[in-house]
């Protein structure tokens, strides 16, 4: 036994240098190949023999410089979040959280969010693991709100696809809505609005965390591990999505949905709500409808309310969270959380 | 026989955990009463915040992703 033990400490530094290696290779290897991005489409459409004066030829060079660069975007910044993600555990972000007063603690809860992992099919646990360590309902509710819908993946793609304006605008709006509809929940005194046996639970304090002296090893291998996870889980939703967009790029006229999904038609942003929260989807499946919207003359708040709207509020989720709150919460919650992105979309259109 | 429980409400990543720790086992010739609960006051009773968690002999000693394929195999080494 002793030799093995001997051999994986001998394999563990090794990995560590392995690691330090592979990475300085890889970031002047990214920009190099992100600085090729033009080059590379150019190359693949002279192969074609279409030049881009002509609709095909527009929408090959879109789809070849775009899918490479979401791609490359992707795994750079997913690897990084990864390695991020490692120093925020639940447990950790919770001890950050517990007993901050509202204000404070919603726009720290709502900044956590985007930085602690989190996946929705744990929202319940989180729920109770963060109420009875003391992290006030309202503070609670802007991390639930935030860690879905403020995420890498979504500031990634409307980066890439869109430029820095609008990833900028969606971080800032989603930040806003998750920070004043907890603040909201948290002065309504709802307490009393959770099922009764969460109420019962006491959660002891010497709770295990896994990552407090985590070797860099580790971190650098969570980070590779979630590219890998992230990328196969939305390649292809990305792919299609620039594939959709290539193809109304030059095919589709411009103001298709001018007349439905314009900036005079009011109405869209409630319908593009109404519509996107019974969807249950990731912000990479939403991207690909979100490409078309834009694309063909829907209007930015319009189209950002609904991608909202989509990660959001999910049906989903609103069952899973059905088991800790009462109806009267829930309700409570989505239609809060509805009118904060009614809001953002109807400021947007109005001032854009 | 020793208990492992994994801890979680059904999404794939659980499954993943749950295949890996009996693959493991299988590998090691090590007999396990593998315990898939899904329970959410039962999952919440162990203090767990994020699923996959995995609980041996009633202690957790892992939670949040799909644990490592050498973490596995350290934990059947030390309990079993």
């Amino acid at each position: 036994m002793s030799n093995a033990t001997i051999d994986t400490s001998q394999q563990k530094s090794n990995a560590l240098f392995y690691w330090i290696g592979a990475i300085s290779l890889a970031i002047p290897t990214w920009f190099y190949t992100y600085s090729q991005l033009i080059p590379f489409a150019d190359f693949i459409l002279s192969l074609t023999g279409y030049d881009r004066s002509s609709h095909t030829g527009e929408a090959i060079h879109f789809f070849f410089y775009d899918t490479p660069k979401i791609m490359l975007l992707l795994a750079g910044v997913v690897f990084f979040m990864g390695i991020v993600q490692t120093f925020f555990s639940p447990e950790r972000t919770r001890s950050l959280l517990a007993g901050r007063r509202l204000g404070v603690g919603n726009s720290l809860a709502a900044s956590l969010g985007i930085v602690t992992p989190f996946c929705s099919c744990s929202a319940v646990p989180l729920f109770i693991g963060f109420l009875s360590a003391g992290v006030p309902l309202g503070v609670t509710f802007s991390f639930l709100i935030a860690a879905p819908m403020v995420n890498e993946i979504a500031l990634i793609l409307l980066f890439g696809l869109f430029g820095w304006q609008v990833a900028v605008l969606y971080l800032g709006l989603g930040l806003t809505i998750a920070i004043v509809s907890g603040m909201i929940i948290g002065h309504l005194k709802m307490e009393n609005d959770l099922q009764d046996w969460v109420h019962d639970i006491h959660i002891g304090k010497d709770l295990p965390v896994n990552n407090a002296l985590m070797s860099w090893e580790s971190r650098f291998n969570a980070g590779w591990n979630y590219v890998k996870e992230i990328i196969y889980k939305i390649w292809f939703y990305v792919v299609i999505g620039i594939a959709v967009g290539a193809i109304i790029h030059g095919f589709v006229p411009e103001d298709f949905m001018t007349s439905i999904m314009g900036k005079d038609a009011w109405w869209s942003v409630p319908a593009a709500v109404a519509l996107g929260m019974p969807m249950y989807t990731s912000a990479a499946g939403v991207i690909p409808i979100v490409e078309v919207l834009i694309g063909k003359g829907a209007a930015l708040g319009t189209t950002l309310a609904f991608m909202m709207s989509v990660i959001a509020l999910s049906l989903p989720e609103i069952l899973i969270l059905r088991k800790v709150l009462k109806t009267k919460l829930i309700a409570t919650f989505v239609s809060i959380v509805a009118s904060g992105i009614l809001l953002v979309g109807f400021i947007f259109n109005s001032i854009l | 026989m020793q208990t492992i429980k994994v801890l979680g409400t059904g999404c794939a990543n659980c499954k993943n955990t749950l295949e890996l720790i009996k693959t493991a086992a299988e590998a090691k010739d090590i007999k396990i009463n593998l315990i898939k609960v899904e329970e959410m006051s039962e999952i919440v009773g162990y203090g767990v915040m994020s699923t996959p968690a995995v609980v041996i002999n009633d202690k957790v000693v892992h939670s949040g992703g799909i644990p490592d394929r050498t973490i596995i195999n350290d934990w059947l080494s030390d309990n079993f």
